[in-house]
């Protein structure tokens, strides 16, 4: 890789030994993939949740705060996975606890700021059109991608830490522009009529992708989806096909400038109302006893928290409900009244965690809870392996689900 | 008589082991329990398989960022592989590998590394010299 004068400083150890640290990871990593040179970011978003992280993470991180690590461009967090107002009741121990202090401490030391967030392209500084960044959490960066247009490569907690560091990252992937082109077509025959049917439809266009390096552009929708379905849209996308980047035509920022007959040698692949039937047999049956019913993956928006307080309003549940929203959100909703509407129906709402990132497993296993359900066609996709029995069905039904003890 | 297959360079150190291989995909995250050291994801073609001390051969990684701090995790508790070898990784597991110092390759030119191998193979592999030997 081509090194600036700065850069070569860096390596050298002449701004400490932490950005020495960060440098040589991102050769490591930039060769793997054959970048030329780095190009500087904007801002860097982090996961570093203490399940991820473990002991060994925190001693890391304690040890570049002893070694003077400090960022040196605006850089961010991804949920938290314990809310240390309510762990307790959850079946999480003081040891995830301490590790998620510890892990807090080192990283404002480093002047990182805990925005505990995977929607903050809805709630902190959302980047713009061509803007290169260093973002960690799938769906944050294919929402970035897609429908921003800033560039940024899936950067895993170590990377983005990378990047904060150094203010730059290797230039590779999604910040060249030919790895932006679609390289698969989907022609969609059943319009989205609610979240989880945007967030089944990045599942579709996800499971048939499969890999990182294929950008799908996706033909003949009728509506331009609003933000939140965007969110549920990439992230199950990203989760079941690892994509960081999707076309909507005539709609994303970048499809705008594509010419679809300069595509016209990818085989387009029809989206129907069966394959959403078929996605949604995966996941539970009417009648399905519950254990606990979620909403997140990614967290709440302040109209997501809104239609869930009014869902909820002169309901009983009798299955524990747990709602996970980003501090930001957590306080709009509570002066607006929304915390206490949902929290009266016996739910309990959660602040800068995500449930899938918070001990999921522990969590499940405390609590004998088995069958989930869910309006996140994301989260319902990434329990199967920690060893619930997940079930998806919209956000009305979750909400009746949770009355009843049993899918409706 | 050994056979070399060779790849694009990849990450970590030189090492040797007995493949463990399925065309599947793979995320630390989503597939494995950790703490155990097996697959856990039942609809994973390694269910219940120990991963420990294997060279992992799969097809593509894929899912969320977790899995680049989780390798070095799984590292620094010695339950991890000995390597993994894709056809592609994603950008979260060569982060990852480079974090732990894990030894990963991918990109093999001789085509789909999940049939090039098989269960049971014992290899080398190369990073720096961008090649695998079958032994």
């Amino acid at each position: 890789m081509h090194l600036n004068d700065e850069e070569k400083s860096m390596l050298n150890g002449d701004f400490g030994k932490a950005k020495k640290w960060a440098l040589e990871h991102q050769i490591k990593v930039g060769s793997f993939f054959s970048a030329r040179k780095f190009v500087n970011v904007s801002q860097a978003h982090m996961m570093v949740d203490p399940e991820s992280i473990g002991q060994a993470g925190v001693i890391f991180l304690e040890d570049l705060v002893n070694k003077g690590a400090k960022v040196s461009i605006p850089t961010i967090t991804d949920p938290r996975g314990v809310d240390l107002n309510y762990y307790k009741p959850l079946g999480q121990t003081e040891e995830m606890a301490e590790i998620d202090r510890r892990t807090i401490k080192a990283c404002t030391s480093m002047g990182i700021m805990m925005t505990d967030t995977c929607v903050n392209y809805q709630t902190i500084m959302p980047p713009v059109y061509g803007e290169h960044v260093a973002y960690g959490d799938t769906g944050v960066v294919i929402y970035s991608n897609s429908v921003c247009g800033a560039r940024s490569n899936f950067e895993g907690g170590p990377s983005a830490l990378a990047a904060g560091l150094t203010g730059r990252t290797p230039d590779y992937g999604l910040h060249l522009d030919e790895n932006r082109l679609p390289t698969k077509r989907f022609c969609v025959k059943y319009q989205p009529k609610d979240l989880t049917d945007w967030g089944i439809l990045g599942a579709i266009i996800g499971k048939q992708l499969g890999s990182y390096w294929e950008v799908p552009i996706v033909e003949a929708l009728e509506v331009v989806p609003n933000s939140d379905e965007m969110k549920h849209l990439g992230a199950a996308m990203a989760s079941y096909g690892s994509t960081p980047l999707f076309h909507l035509h005539k709609i994303t920022p970048e499809a705008k400038n594509l010419k679809i007959e300069q595509f016209d040698n990818l085989d387009l692949i029809d989206i129907n109302s069966s394959d959403f039937e078929s996605l949604k047999s995966l996941f539970g049956r009417k009648g399905d006893k519950i254990d606990v019913v979620v909403f997140a993956a990614p967290q709440l928006s302040i109209v997501e928290m809104q239609k869930v307080a009014s869902l909820s309003k002169d309901k009983s549940f009798k299955v524990p409900v747990i709602v996970c929203t980003s501090p930001q959100v957590y306080a709009d909703s509570l002066r607006m009244g929304f915390i206490e509407k949902i929290e009266n129906s016996g739910a309990k709402v959660l602040q800068g965690t995500c449930f899938y990132q918070q001990y999921a497993r522990e969590i499940g296993e405390a609590n004998g809870w088995k069958k989930l359900l869910s309006n996140s066609t994301k989260i319902v996709n990434i329990l199967g392996g920690y060893g619930y029995a997940p079930a998806l069905a919209s956000m009305e039904n979750c909400i009746l689900g949770a009355v009843k003890g049993e899918i409706v | 008589m050994s056979k070399i297959l060779k790849c694009h360079p990849g990450i970590g150190d030189k090492t040797e082991g007995i493949v463990l291989c399925a065309n599947d995909n793979f995320s630390a995250r989503y597939d494995l329990d950790r703490i155990k050291g097996v697959f856990s994801r039942p609809q994973h073609k390694l269910f219940g398989k120990s991963y420990k001390n294997k060279i992992l051969v799969l097809n593509e990684s894929k899912g969320g960022v977790a899995s680049a701090w989780m390798l070095y995790e799984m590292k620094v508790r010695d339950v991890v592989p000995k390597a993994i070898l894709f056809n592609k990784a994603n950008t979260i597991l060569a982060q990852g590998a480079a974090h732990a110092n894990l030894t990963m390759c991918d990109r093999f030119i001789d085509g789909d590394i999940t049939s090039l191998l098989k269960t049971g193979d014992k290899v080398i592999v190369d990073p720096s010299g961008g090649y695998i030997e079958i032994i």
